[in-house]
């Protein structure tokens, strides 16, 4: 099966799926669903840094995390009717979605372009380190920073509100959150073919290469860095709009470990594989989970299965090489 | 005016020093041979010129010292590199290969098409699916897309079929007369470069030791440093 088709049947899936949960009268589902397309919107973030740039970042909760708090700070003010700072500028909550994810996207890329400005400098094993020790710095600042629950996290009554939508009802949260998925895949299709993603291609496969032909790949690698947590820091704000719930975790290694095993087990810089990844780690999460509160190792054969065979994740399985791997 | 002029450069990989006093010069619009015999120094001379490592020494490139610069800011001032073994981004396909690479100029997808007619016929074609001979002609063709001043080409017919051979003179032969582009060239093929280059220098264990007219390149000094 080609590459393409079998997209257009992941894509097909992502429509009919909760349609029947709809049918059925499963609103679980469509929050199951509605939780597997958020993670696919932050691992489209991720594979945009990792997968066109080869970037590993260990480090995107950062943004995944920021992109949450922004959601929760903004929403926990407008519930209690307490300004964020009256001076010098009133600043108010709000608990209007346009404007908590254009607030998380500008955070998460403020914060993605000094995570880069620094991390990009080094490579390898040390970039790795480095942004995992930025997104840990972020974490216990979370966890020690009382205002906003500490520990404990945010807990926001009711899900914020997009103009002409009901967003309590699943199935219209989650065709907002498809809708997203569709710009960011959009998005990354654009950059990919685009003159800048193949330099950021080129100098991926040699930095050398690269800059004999003039390419500077700390600019297109910071841009691409950046790009990268503002789609994760977005898909953060989805996330904590879904469980009405924000927390430290959000800022976990954990989660940023999760994001990269989406990418790889879907297949890394292919355009649908962090979707697949996603769907298919909360299919296991389900399923498995169901079984045994231990299920992660089977995620963990799985990923080692992978690692081992099929380097091109389950994309690469299916649809062959092909692609810009 | 000197395009190139690179005086007492020395280099070192690692504790081994490679270069020892390379000094060379090369006029706008002129094609200069780098000759010697292999491991005396010419690819590592190239790899100075475009930053690739270290060196000690002067290289000016049109007036400016180059010398600090990172190498993208050696290939965006004007430096076009043809690197040894081709080296095309294998992955990407031909066009997204020129695309990469490309910057404003008289060099574009249609002229490099021109030249190579080649390449025109297989712009969707992955660049490691190509030939030898067409990945050469992709590694020229990539060089000129930067729209340099300078074209380097580092053994840019090496294992290549006789025919196809002939195809990447003819080109390099169309691009002085046509473009008048300064060429520096290293080759191993003295009767091709004797009819293109127009002066040349000869690398002896990492020294520039002989610089004149293509035309001098007589048995004599062929003899003496090159051992042909």
């Amino acid at each position: 099966m080609s590459e393409r088709s079998f997209n257009a049947l992941v894509l097909l899936g992502l429509i009919a799926f909760p349609l029947w949960a709809l049918w059925a009268d499963e609103p679980f589902l469509i929050t199951l669903a509605t939780r597997a397309v958020i993670l696919a919107i932050a691992g489209v973030g991720l594979n945009i840094a990792l997968g066109l740039g080869g970037l590993v970042s260990l480090g995107h909760a950062a943004f995944f995390g920021l992109g949450g708090y922004a959601m929760g700070i903004l929403a926990s003010h407008a519930q209690m009717y307490d300004p964020i700072m009256t001076a010098p500028i009133l600043i108010e909550g709000t608990k209007s979605m346009p404007v908590i994810w254009l607030v998380a996207i500008v955070v998460s890329g403020l914060a993605a372009l000094a995570i880069g400005a620094l991390s990009l400098r080094t490579s390898g094993v040390y970039f790795i380190m480095i942004t995992l020790a930025f997104g840990q710095m972020f974490y216990y600042f979370a966890i020690s920073w009382p205002a906003y629950g500490g520990e404990d996290g945010l807990s926001i009554y009711v899900r914020n509100g997009f103009p002409g939508l009901n967003t309590l009802v699943p199935i219209q949260f989650y065709g907002l959150t498809f809708a997203i998925l569709l710009i960011a895949l959009a998005l990354h299709w654009q950059i990919a073919r685009s003159p800048f993603g193949l330099a950021l291609n080129a100098a991926r496969q040699s930095s050398v290469r690269a800059q004999t032909v003039g390419i500077a790949p700390f600019r297109l690698r910071l841009i691409a860095f950046t790009i990268s947590g503002m789609i994760t820091g977005l898909a953060g704000a989805l996330f904590a709009d879904l469980n009405r719930f924000v927390s430290p975790t959000m800022f976990s290694w954990q989660l940023s470990g999760e994001i990269i095993v989406f990418v790889i087990i879907g297949g890394v810089a292919r355009l649908f594989g962090p979707v697949v990844g996603a769907i298919v780690f909360i299919m296991l999460e389900h399923v498995l989970g169901g079984l045994s509160d231990y299920w992660h190792i089977y995620l963990g054969a799985l990923l080692l299965g992978i690692v081992l065979f099929a380097r091109g994740g389950i994309i690469g399985l299916i649809a062959g090489r092909g692609g810009h791997g | 005016m000197s395009l190139l002029r690179v005086q007492n450069l020395s280099a070192r990989y690692g504790v081994s020093q490679a270069l020892f006093d390379i000094s060379l010069d090369l006029a706008e619009g002129q094609v200069l041979a780098l000759l010697g015999r292999n491991g005396m120094g010419k690819t590592t001379t190239i790899k100075a010129i475009c930053r690739m490592i270290m060196a000690k020494g002067v290289i000016e490139f049109a007036g400016q010292n180059v010398l600090r610069l990172p190498s993208y800011k050696v290939a965006r001032l004007g430096v076009g590199l043809v690197p040894e073994g081709r080296r095309c981004f294998a992955p990407l396909t031909v066009a997204e290969n020129l695309t990469a690479a490309a910057r404003p100029g008289p060099w574009d997808m249609a002229a490099v098409g021109a030249l190579f007619p080649r390449l025109a016929e297989r712009q969707g074609q992955i660049a490691g699916s190509l030939s030898g001979g067409e990945q050469q002609m992709l590694a020229i063709a990539r060089a000129l897309m930067t729209n340099p001043r300078l074209l380097i080409l580092d053994e840019a017919t090496e294992g290549l079929a006789p025919l196809v051979r002939g195809e990447i003179w003819d080109a390099i032969r169309i691009l002085k007369r046509d473009s008048g582009l300064s060429i520096l060239v290293v080759d191993k093929s003295l009767r091709e470069l004797s009819d293109i280059a127009d002066n040349a220098v000869i690398i002896q264990r990492g020294t520039s030791v002989w610089h004149g007219p293509m035309g001098a390149v007589d048995s004599g000094v062929r003899e003496q440093y090159l051992g042909v």
